[in-house]
C-alpha cells in the first residue's frame, strides 16, 4: 500500500512539474512580447523594462522558470490585464462556484448513472434495459450546452420554475444558492450520467456472470443482496476509474455550463479572457485546472484502493 | 436429432473469414443498418451540400430576418440577418463532419504509434505514460482555450484541440489490444522466426488491432463533433460568417425571445449525427466481439 | 460394505428423471435427459463423464441454481420435499443451508474484495441468524475445521492471500457452515495440485464421517472417484449410462463408454511410456432433441443397428442389484458370467 502511494506521488508530482513547463513554454509562445502583454494601457520602453525586471523577463529561461514556480506556488498568478485585480483573488470568487457546479453534478450523474446500470444489469433482455440503454446513448451524444439552452428557454422562461441565470454565494442564502445551481448541474451531470451507467452496465454484466456471484447465490443469498454486497462492490472498482478519468470532460463541461447559465465562476471567466486576451488569466487557468485534474486523480486512486483490497493490502496477514 | 456443435474443426464458422461475420451480424441488427444508412445520407449531403443548398451561404435579406420555418422559400426560415436556415445547417453539418473526421486522424496519427510502442516496447511505457497523464491533466476544452489565445481561434485549432485531448483514449486502447496480441503464439513464433520489431508490428499487430482502433474511432467522433459544437458555440470554433451548428445556436440564444425555435434545429442535427455515430459504434463493437452475445 | 449402508441408510436425496434444456439462438439444447439418482445419508457418490456431458448442469438443478431460461423438468426431492419448481424463497433457504455447493475454481468462485471471514460469516448470518461477531466466531472454527492453520489470522485475509487448496478449503468451510445435509462438490480438485487434491478429497471424507454428510462429487477425473466415492454414475450426453458400487465399476465395467474412460486413464502398474492411453475417438455430442438411440453409437466399436434404433434403458444390463448399464451390447457380461 505504502509503495502504490509512493509510486503514484512520485507520478503525480512528476505530472505536474511536466505541465507547469507546458504551460510556462505555451505562455513564451504567445504572439508579441510578454512585456507587451503584461503591460496593459502603459507601454513605455520605462515601464516595459520594469515589467521586464520584475517579471525577470531579462534572466535566462531556467532562471525564468524557478522564478516562475517561485511564484506560482505563493499563489501569485500575477495581475489581470484588464482589471487590474490580483488572478488569485479572482480565482478565489470564482472557483467556489465551479466546484460546487461539480460536485453536484458529480453526485447526480453517479446516483442516475449507477442506478440505471444497475437497473440495466439486472433486467437484462427486459423493456428497462432496453430503455436505460436508449437513455444514455441519447445522454452520449446531445450536446448539453444546448440542453441547458432548451432548459432555460422552456423550463425557466416559460415556467418560471427555476431562474434563468444569476447566481446565489451558498453562504449567502443555501436555499436560494440550491435553486440557481440546481438546473445547470443536472445539464452537467447528464453526459456524466450516461458514461457512468455504460460502465456501469458492463461491469454488472461481467460481475453478475462471475463464479462468486454463483457462489453468493447458492449460499442462499437474496437477490438484492447479491447485486449489492457482490456484484456491484466489484463493479465500483471499475466505474470509480471512469469517474476518474471523466474529470477533464466534466472540467470542460462546467465551463459551457457556466456561459450559458451565467453563473459567476471558473468557466466565465476563462471565457471572458479568452476574448480580451487577458493571458495572466489565461494561464493561471489553464495551470489550475491540469494541478486540481492532477492532484483529484491523486485520490481517486486512493479511492480505489480502499475499494479494491487487492491493492490496499499487501503481503500475507499470517 | 440434430448435432449442433462438434468437433473443433469441422465448425460450421471453417471457411467463414471473420470479416464476413461482422457483416453478416452488422446486416442482421437493425439498429446498424438504421444508423449507417443515416450516416450515409448525411456523408451525401455534406459532400453535396455546396450543390444541394438551396441558397448561398452568406446571402443576406434584411427584409425578412428570423422567419420561422415553413415561409415562403425558406423551408427552415431565416436568422438573424436574413440567411436560409436550411443551407446553414446542412453546410454546418459538413463543418460538424470535416472536424470529427480531423480530429480522428490526428488523434489516431499521433496515438496508434504511440499506443503500439507502449504496449510493444517495456521501456517506453513508462515514458508514454507520463505523457498520456500529461494530456489528461490539459481538458479539451482548456486545450481549445491554450491553442486560442496562442494561434487564434478557427476550425483547424478546433479539430487540433480536439484531436489532441483524444490522444490519451487512443493510446490506451492500442497498447492494451498490443499487450494482448504480444502475449498470442503467432506473435511469439514470429519473434522467434528472427522477425524485426518493427516488422512484427506492422505486419502482425497493427492489422489485429484495426478493430479496436475501429471502435475507438467510431465513437470519437461524435465526441468530437459535440467538441466542435461547444467550442463554436463559445466562440472558439468555426469562426462566422463561416457556417457552424454551434455559432447557429449561440445566435439563437440572443434572439431566444424573437425566435425560440432557432434553438430547436441545430441541436437536433448535432444530436442526430452523435446518436448515428454511437449507434453504430455499438453495433460495430457486439459484431467484433467475440462472444458475440452481448448487446 | 459401503453398498450396504447405502441400501440401508435413509434416502437423502432422491432424483427422478430429471431432464434440463436451454433455449438457445440456434434452437434448444438438451443438457440433461431422464437422470435418476438416490443419495443415502452420509453416502459420497461420484459423477463423471467428460466435459459437456450434463453433469455440472445436473449439479447445478438440483438446488435449482440454473439461469432463468432452463427448462428443467422431472422431481428433485430433498427429504421428501419437491424443489424442481418449488418458490424461489423456498429454494433459498434450502441452498446454503441444507445442500451446500464447492466450485471448481476456488479463486475466482470467491469475492475478491471481502475477507474470507466476511464471505463464510455471511451464510451464517442469513440461514442461523447470527450477529456478525458471532458469525466472524464460528467462522475461525470452521476454518479450523477445514484444517486451516492459524484461523483466527486468516479469517481476515482476502481470497488472493491465499494459496488455491486454502481457498477451496475457505469454500469448503463456507459450505458445510450451517452442517448441510447434501454438498454438491463441481470438480472440487481440478484446479489443484495433485498434493493439494489429496487433502482437500481428505477433508470431504472427515466432514462425511464427522457430520454426516451426503457428497456427490462431480468430476472427469477417475482418479478422484477411486479416491473417495462409495458409488458411481456414469454421465454420456445427459444421460447416465452407468451406474454402480466403486469396485464393481472398476473391476467389471460394462457400458463400452465407461470401459473407453477406465482406458482412456493411466494405471498403476501400466508404464506410461510403453502403454499409450487410449482415447474414445471424437466428442460428446451437443443435442437439440435427444433421439431414441444410443447416443453414444457413433463413438461405439460394437454399435450396430439396434444401437441406432433404439435407446438402450438403463436396467438393459445388470450385474447384481446395484449395477446397472444402458448398453445393448455390455462389454463385460461374458467375463462377468465366466467369472461366477
Amino acid at each position: 500500500m505504502a509503495r502504490y502511494l509512493l509510486t503514484r506521488a512520485w507520478q503525480s508530482a512528476l505530472t505536474l512539474l511536466l505541465s507547469t513547463i507546458v504551460v510556462f513554454v505555451g505562455v513564451r509562445a504567445l504572439p508579441g512580447d510578454p512585456a507587451l502583454a503584461l503591460a496593459g494601457e502603459d507601454r513605455s520602453p520605462e515601464a516595459l523594462d520594469a515589467i521586464r525586471r520584475h517579471y525577470g523577463l531579462d534572466q535566462p529561461l531556467p532562471v525564468q522558470f524557478a522564478q516562475y514556480v517561485e511564484r506560482v506556488a505563493q499563489g501569485d498568478f500575477g495581475v489581470s490585464i484588464r482589471t487590474g485585480t490580483p488572478v488569485s483573488s479572482m480565482l478565489t470568487t470564482a472557483l467556489p462556484v465551479t466546484v460546487e457546479l461539480s460536485v453536484l453534478a458529480i453526485v447526480i450523474a453517479s446516483v442516475l448513472g449507477i442506478g440505471a446500470g444497475v437497473l440495466a444489469a439486472v433486467r437484462r433482455g427486459r423493456p428497462a434495459e432496453w430503455f436505460a440503454n436508449a437513455l444514455a446513448l441519447i445522454g452520449l451524444s446531445v450536446p448539453h450546452f444546448w440542453l441547458g439552452l432548451l432548459a432555460i428557454l422552456y423550463l425557466s422562461v416559460a415556467t418560471g420554475l427555476f431562474p434563468a441565470s444569476g447566481f446565489v454565494p451558498l453562504l449567502e442564502d443555501p436555499v436560494d444558492n440550491l435553486h440557481h445551481i440546481v438546473l445547470p448541474a443536472v445539464i452537467l451531470g447528464t453526459g456524466l450520467a450516461a458514461i457512468i451507467m455504460r460502465q456501469t452496465r458492463s461491469a454488472m454484466l461481467d460481475s453478475l456472470s462471475s463464479d462468486y456471484v454463483r457462489t453468493a447465490k447458492a449460499k442462499g443469498l437474496r437477490p438484492r443482496a447479491v447485486v449489492t454486497r457482490h456484484a456491484l462492490r466489484n463493479s465500483l472498482i471499475v466505474v470509480v476509474t471512469v469517474v476518474g478519468l471523466q474529470l477533464g470532460g466534466l472540467i470542460s463541461g462546467a465551463v459551457v455550463t457556466e456561459q450559458i447559465f451565467g453563473l459567476p465562476g471558473f468557466g466565465k471567466m476563462t471565457i471572458d479572457a479568452v476574448f480580451q486576451r487577458d493571458y495572466p488569466v489565461i494561464q493561471a487557468v489553464v495551470l489550475l485546472t491540469a494541478a486540481a485534474y492532477i492532484v483529484i486523480n491523486f485520490f481517486v486512486d486512493l479511492l480505489y484502493s480502499v475499494i479494491d483490497p487487492r491493492i490496499r493490502v499487501t503481503g500475507d496477514p499470517a | 436429432m440434430t448435432v449442433l456443435t462438434v468437433p473443433m474443426a469441422e465448425t460450421g464458422t471453417a471457411g467463414i473469414t471473420r470479416r464476413t461475420r461482422v457483416l453478416r451480424r452488422l446486416r442482421r441488427n437493425p439498429l446498424a443498418v438504421v444508423s449507417f444508412v443515416v450516416l450515409a445520407l448525411a456523408a451525401v449531403v455534406a459532400l453535396l451540400s455546396p450543390w444541394l443548398a438551396p441558397y448561398s451561404v452568406d446571402q443576406t435579406d434584411f427584409a425578412r430576418t428570423l422567419a420561422p420555418p415553413g415561409s415562403a422559400g425558406h423551408l427552415l426560415g431565416t436568422d438573424d440577418l436574413g440567411r436560409d436556415v436550411l443551407s446553414r445547417i446542412m453546410l454546418g453539418a459538413r463543418a460538424s463532419l470535416q472536424v470529427g473526421l480531423l480530429a480522428v486522424a490526428t488523434s489516431l496519427v499521433i496515438g496508434v504509434p504511440l499506443g503500439l510502442a507502449a504496449g510493444y516496447f517495456r521501456a517506453w511505457d513508462a515514458v508514454i505514460s507520463r505523457f498520456t497523464d500529461l494530456l489528461l491533466a490539459f481538458p479539451f476544452l482548456i486545450m481549445a482555450v491554450g491553442l486560442a489565445a496562442i494561434r487564434g481561434a478557427s476550425l483547424g485549432n478546433a479539430a487540433v484541440a480536439i484531436g489532441i485531448a483524444q490522444i490519451p483514449g487512443v493510446i490506451r486502447v492500442v497498447r492494451s489490444d498490443t499487450l494482448r496480441l504480444k502475449s498470442l503464439d503467432f506473435v511469439a513464433a514470429a519473434v522467434v522466426d528472427g522477425a524485426s520489431d518493427l516488422w512484427v508490428l506492422a505486419r502482425h499487430i497493427l492489422p489485429n488491432a484495426t478493430s479496436v482502433i475501429l471502435v475507438q474511432a467510431t465513437v470519437a467522433i461524435p465526441a468530437a463533433i459535440l467538441g466542435e459544437a461547444v467550442l463554436s458555440f463559445l466562440g472558439l470554433g468555426i469562426q462566422p460568417p463561416a457556417p457552424s451548428l454551434g455559432t447557429m445556436l449561440a445566435t439563437a440564444q440572443q434572439f431566444a425571445a424573437r425566435a425560440p425555435w432557432a434553438a430547436v434545429l441545430p441541436g437536433v442535427v448535432i444530436m442526430g449525427l452523435a446518436l448515428a455515430f454511437n449507434v453504430f459504434g455499438d453495433a460495430l463493437r457486439d459484431a467484433l466481439d467475440p462472444k458475440g452475445d452481448r448487446r | 460394505m459401503t453398498t450396504a449402508a447405502a441400501s440401508t441408510a435413509a434416502i437423502v436425496l432422491e432424483m427422478r428423471d430429471l431432464s434440463v434444456s436451454f433455449p438457445t439462438e440456434t434452437g434448444t439444447v438438451s443438457a440433461v435427459d431422464g437422470v435418476s439418482l438416490d443419495l443415502a445419508a452420509g453416502e459420497i457418490v461420484g459423477m463423471v463423464g467428460e466435459s459437456g456431458c450434463g453433469k455440472s448442469v445436473t449439479g447445478m438443478s438440483i438446488a435449482g441454481l440454473l439461469p432463468g431460461s432452463a427448462r428443467v423438468s422431472g422431481s428433485v426431492r430433498l427429504n421428501g420435499t419437491e424443489l424442481v419448481g418449488a418458490r424461489e424463497s423456498a429454494l433459498r433457504r434450502v441452498r446454503g443451508r441444507e445442500i451446500a455447493y464447492i466450485f471448481q475454481e476456488p479463486m475466482t468462485s470467491l469475492n475478491p474484495v471481502l475477507t474470507v471471514g466476511r464471505q463464510i460469516g455471511e451464510v451464517l448470518q442469513i440461514h442461523e441468524r447470527m450477529s456478525r461477531r458471532a458469525a466472524r466466531v464460528r467462522a475461525i472454527d470452521l476454518l479450523t475445521l477445514v484444517g486451516i492453520p492459524s484461523a483466527a489470522h486468516r479469517v481476515d485475509a482476502y481470497p488472493h492471500q491465499l494459496s488455491g487448496g486454502m481457498r477451496q478449503r475457505v469454500m469448503i468451510a463456507m459450505a458445510v457452515a450451517c452442517g448441510p445435509k447434501v454438498l454438491v462438490a463441481d470438480e472440487p480438485t481440478t484446479a489443484l495440485d495433485v498434493t493439494v487434491q489429496a487433502g482437500i478429497l481428505q477433508v470431504l471424507r472427515d466432514l462425511r464421517d464427522r457430520l454426516g454428510t451426503s457428497i456427490l462429487i462431480i468430476t472427469h477425473d477417475l482418479g478422484v472417484i477411486a479416491d473417495i466415492a462409495d458409488r458411481v454414475v456414469v454421465m454420456y450426453a445427459g444421460r447416465v449410462v452407468e451406474r454402480a458400487p466403486i469396485t464393481d465399476l472398476f473391476a467389471h465395467p460394462y457400458h463400452r463408454y465407461t470401459a473407453g474412460l477406465l482406458s482412456a486413464s493411466p494405471k498403476p502398474g501400466r508404464h506410461a511410456s510403453t502403454t499409450r492411453l487410449a482415447e474414445i475417438p471424437g466428442l460428446v455430442p451437443v443435442l437439440s432433441t435427444q433421439p431414441d438411440a444410443c447416443t453414444f453409437a457413433d463413438r461405439c466399436p460394437a454399435a450396430d443397428a439396434r444401437c441406432r434404433d433404439s435407446a438402450p434403458p438403463l436396467e438393459v444390463a445388470r450385474g447384481g442389484p446395484d449395477h446397472l448399464a444402458a448398453c445393448w451390447h455390455p462389454c463385460a457380461t461374458q467375463t462377468q458370467e465366466a467369472n461366477r
